[in-house]
């Protein structure tokens, strides 16, 4: 039992560039499509991004990288800034009264700040905890961002191909199929979230964001979008937010472990879970706390 | 069984009592409408039942006959129905959109300091009483349309048929509008704020602009609130009464819309200002029965209405609106 | 969603998206604002300037009507108008205040609220605790639906046809040969009441049912009836609610014209009816502020626009304070509306 609490180090593991041989299969369960990808270009950078809502900083200075082709999982106990990191990286922390970014976002070379926050969004989607496709048909769900981002208003021939599109690489075309006017709100909880994942991609952004998609649906619909998320991923570069450690395993590629809005340890997910550096992580990873 | 014998003795009692008192209230309201219908019942068979309502010859001289006792009389009260369909009509339709534009500000757009103006702005406009709007109506608009508005040439168009001063359509619409209005602000803005925060903010992370993430979700979502809100209004337009009999003309004319702009200059009465005018003369048995068959008809209209509203809510549970 | 309570816009929450973020400390970078309208389509922008028009203009509009009242209200009004008796000729321009016309406000006033009230608390206390039948409860919601949504010509007519009736002829002047009047203020404050019937009720039942039942519960585990915790515990917690509904009702009251006109009895001044003191004000005649208003205006004989605007002035007044004070009793009692009770008090 410490006296006293050490002060939390970050320990920031450069990643290997890309090679994973190929007879070196992940051994912890790990949820790859075929072999885990090659991690591609760098997507988004962040350069000491802090979070301020009020005077309560929630992100300390975060330095982190995310790349195509790789899941970067955040973990950490409650309030540890995860969430809140996530929605800094597309602007969402703007919506709430008091919140304030200090630091660098960038965005394929671009400033995030730059950038029109319409534009951000469309090539940085997000997913949320509760599933909220929105009070219209199927189709129109997931046509939504393609029509209302457009000049002018695409015609249905124009939206159809990718909108089946979008609900093929969902992994949700088969179940809908046969009437995609049906009122969305109708589908099971799981189909409804595959149903966002869907509306997300349709545009094909850049990174997809996922905060804990999975934490309010049952253990069949995640297991099935956790696959979904390994074949996303070629396309993609995905951040997902998970308080659930053992998805964080199965799906990450890298993981970073938060703990009261520090980046304390990051790295691929057989470092962290297998050989974390830092004293609290390993204590996390035990779960000695939650 | 044993329980009810059981219950203590008041408790019982009261609650009949209180039920006779809900009963009572019940009972009234039928009562009222069976005693209407029996005073209207006259006019409805003299006229018959539908016939009535129709056009033919001039409402304001059929009534003056009706006034001095003639025996042989009739009533083709279109008019006074044109003229309240065109009123309750135009005004809602301005009214909803004005309403819902004004929803939308207060909710999404207002600055801070100026939506705290708006609030009290549109609970104060809601209680300022009808004859206070007739009042400034007749005072102050209907001088104006008829002094800078209305030229020698338009009075001279129609001067045969009617009279036009600056009592008109257009003074009857504009401030039939600005009184149901902040009804319905109310209720649209009661409305997009319950409007779940999962849609809001998932329109708004698909990189839609504030003003589309607004309108395709939650106006939309919105939508039962806005015809609730519509019909409450259009019982409100219907009834009202004696703002638009100040400002109206008081004149039993049906205005033309093939008049092109004059149309809006013409004078009228819809049914409500009428029998506020016509109770003078209700000695008369042909006036009594006759006004008697407008306030049916009135009352007839709001029901309707109301049936109406609950029909066109219906399709849109489908999507997961709530109603 | 009930049509009764017209729903007021207290505690707004923070809405809307696209809140500016607050510049400033802890080395924060100043931002642009989160959206610029240039990215917009036209049609958007178009919408965006007449949401604007349209807020705007609202205040644009009650500021026009409450200064004119207020400018015309101060120039044709004077204290002694408030105090003195209306001359008895129709053309009211020379002489003579409005002191009836206030005293017809009151009356009406009180009497229209004071029948409400009891009976919209009874029924909504009913139909909230007992209910049963079941369908007896919808009848008397729809009922009272149907009410809240009649316009008040329409109720006047038909408290006409209903008081002209021989049954009633208690309540107004009885003339020789039979023929019931049926105006007098007992009538006029009978439909009085009904409109603000369902604002009462409305306001009741909604604070009946906010109430958690873990309330009636704790009473009910006391051994208490149904009928003492309603008085005791219930009621009291709804105080605030009633209250608001009635200052509601009080407000349609207060500017109601057109039940006035048909069911008062077009008389200038309080003109009593028989000998009963006390009973012979509420069978007679009068008017009130509105029908004071309508009549001096060019709409009605009087023809006098200045006691018209001043009497305006004066009604205008009363209805604000009544929605004023609507708001502080709202703001009082929405703490947790259970200060009046027992249960509550500690």
């Amino acid at each position: 039992m410490e006296a006293t609490v050490p002060p939390i180090r970050k320990i920031v593991v450069d990643a290997p560039p890309t090679v994973v041989s190929a007879d070196a299969r992940p051994t912890n369960g790990h949820v790859a499509a075929t072999e885990p990808a090659p991690a591609g270009p760098e997507r988004m950078g962040l350069d000491g991004l802090s979070v301020f809502y009020d005077t309560n900083e929630a992100v300390k200075s975060v330095s982190l990288s995310i790349r195509q082709g790789e899941v970067l999982a955040l973990i950490g106990p409650s309030g540890c800034g995860k969430t809140t990191l996530l929605r800094a990286l597309n602007r969402l922390t703007e919506l709430t009264p008091g919140a304030r970014r200090a630091g660098q976002i960038i965005l394929d070379g671009q400033d995030v700040d730059e950038l029109e926050v319409t534009t951000l969004r469309r090539r940085v989607s997000m997913v949320f905890q509760q599933p909220n496709p929105f009070p219209m048909s199927i189709f129109d769900n997931v046509a939504y961002a393609l029509r209302e981002q457009a000049r002018k208003r695409p015609g249905r021939s124009v939206v159809e191909p990718l909108v089946e599109d979008a609900l093929r690489r969902a992994g949700l075309w088969d179940e809908v199929a046969e009437d995609l006017d049906r009122p969305a709100l109708r589908l099971s909880g799981g189909q409804q979230q595959r149903l966002c994942i869907a509306r997300a991609i349709a545009t094909r952004p850049e990174v997809l964001l996922m905060d804990e998609p999975c934490s309010a649906l049952d253990p069949r619909s995640t297991a099935v979008i956790e696959k979904l998320i390994g074949d996303l991923r070629k396309d993609l570069a995905i951040v997902i937010v998970t308080h659930n450690m053992q998805q964080a395993r199965r799906v990450g590629d890298k993981v970073a472990f938060m703990y009261l809005g520090d980046l304390v340890e990051y790295g691929t997910a057989e470092q962290i879970f297998d050989h974390p550096r830092a004293q609290r992580t390993r204590d996390y990873v035990r779960g000695d706390f939650g | 069984m044993f329980e009810r014998l059981r219950q203590p003795w008041s408790d019982q009692r009261a609650e009949r009592m209180l039920g006779a008192l809900a009963c009572a209230v019940l009972v009234t309201i039928a009562l009222m409408v069976l005693f209407v219908f029996k005073e209207a019942w006259p006019t409805l068979q003299h006229n018959g039942l539908v016939k009535w309502i129709g056009p033919g010859g001039n409402v304001d001289e059929q009534i003056g006959r009706m006034v001095n006792g003639d025996e042989d009389y009739h009533l083709r009260a279109w008019p006074l129905v044109w003229a309240t369909l065109l009123t309750t009509g135009l005004a809602i339709a301005l009214g909803t959109i004005f309403a819902v534009l004004a929803a939308i500000f207060i909710v999404e757009f207002a600055p801070d300091r100026v939506r705290a103006v708006l609030v009290p702005v549109v609970r104060l406009l809601a209680a300022v009483p009808s004859v206070i709007y007739g009042l400034i109506g007749i005072l102050v608009l209907v001088p104006f349309v008829g002094n800078h508005i209305v030229t020698p040439g338009n009075k001279k168009s129609v001067e045969f048929v009617v009279q036009i001063t600056g009592a008109s359509l257009l003074v009857a619409v504009v401030i039939l509008t600005v009184m149901i209005v902040p009804i319905m602000v109310a209720i649209i803005v009661d409305a997009l704020y319950a409007v779940p925060r999962g849609w809001k903010e998932g329109a708004v992370a698909l990189g839609v602009n504030r003003w589309r993430a607004m309108w395709t979700v939650s106006v939309r979502a919105a939508r039962p609130a806005i015809i609730a809100a519509a019909v409450l209004a259009s019982a409100r337009a219907l009834g009202e009464a004696i703002m638009l009999s100040m400002v109206s003309g008081s004149v039993g004319f049906a205005p033309n819309p093939f008049d092109g702009p004059l149309f809006f200059l013409e004078p009228l009465r819809p049914l409500a200002s009428t029998i506020v005018e016509d109770a003078e003369s209700l000695q008369a048995p042909a006036v009594r029965s006759s006004v008697y068959a407008f306030a049916l008809l009135l009352l007839f209209s709001s029901l309707l209405l109301s049936i109406a509203g609950f029909l066109a809510k219906q399709p849109m549970k489908k999507y997961g609106a709530r109603i | 969603m009930s049509v009764t309570q017209p729903r007021t816009l207290d505690d707004l929450p923070h809405g809307g998206f696209g809140v500016e973020p607050s510049a400033g400390g802890g080395g924060a970078k100043k931002r642009r604002s989160t959206e610029s309208i240039s990215t917009w389509r036209w049609g958007d922008r178009i919408a965006y300037g007449m949401c604007w028009v349209a807020g705007i203009s609202l205040c644009v509009i009650a500021a026009a009507i409450v200064g004119y009242m207020a400018v015309r209200g101060l120039q044709y009004l004077k204290p002694s108008l408030l105090w003195q008796h209306p001359s008895g000729e129709v053309d009211q321009s020379k002489s003579g205040g409005f002191l009836d016309p206030i005293l017809g406000t009151v009356l009406l006033t009180v009497i229209g609220i004071g029948l409400a009230t009891p009976i919209a608390v009874g029924t909504a206390v009913w139909v909230v605790e007992y209910g049963r039948p079941s369908w007896l409860a919808r009848a008397v919601e729809s009922g009272i639906e149907v009410v809240a949504g009649t316009p008040d010509i329409v109720l006047a007519i038909f408290g006409l046809a209903l008081f002209q009736n021989g049954l009633f002829g208690w309540m107004s002047f009885t003339a020789e040969g039979g023929a019931v009047f049926g105006r007098s203020f007992m009538t006029a404050g009978a439909m009085m009441s009904l409109i603000a019937l369902p604002m009462v009720y409305g306001a009741t039942r909604e604070g009946l049912q906010s109430i958690p039942r873990h309330m009636r519960e704790a009473s009910y585990g006391l051994g208490k009836t149904r009928i003492a915790t309603i008085r005791r515990v219930l009621l009291p917690a709804v105080r605030p609610n009633i209250s608001t509904g009635a200052a509601l009702g009080m407000g349609r009251i207060a500017g109601d014209t057109a039940i006035v006109v048909i069911l008062l009895g077009a008389s200038l001044r309080l003109e009593n009816e028989g000998s009963i003191p006390g009973l012979n004000v509420l069978k007679g005649t009068g008017s009130t502020l509105t029908s004071y208003v309508y009549n001096n205006s060019p709409a009605g004989e009087g023809n006098a626009a200045e006691k018209a605007y001043a009497a305006a002035f004066v009604l205008l007044l009363i209805v604000v304070g009544l929605n004023f004070a609507v708001d502080l009793i709202a703001r009082r009692g929405a703490k947790t509306g259970l200060e009046g009770t027992r249960l509550g008090g500690r």
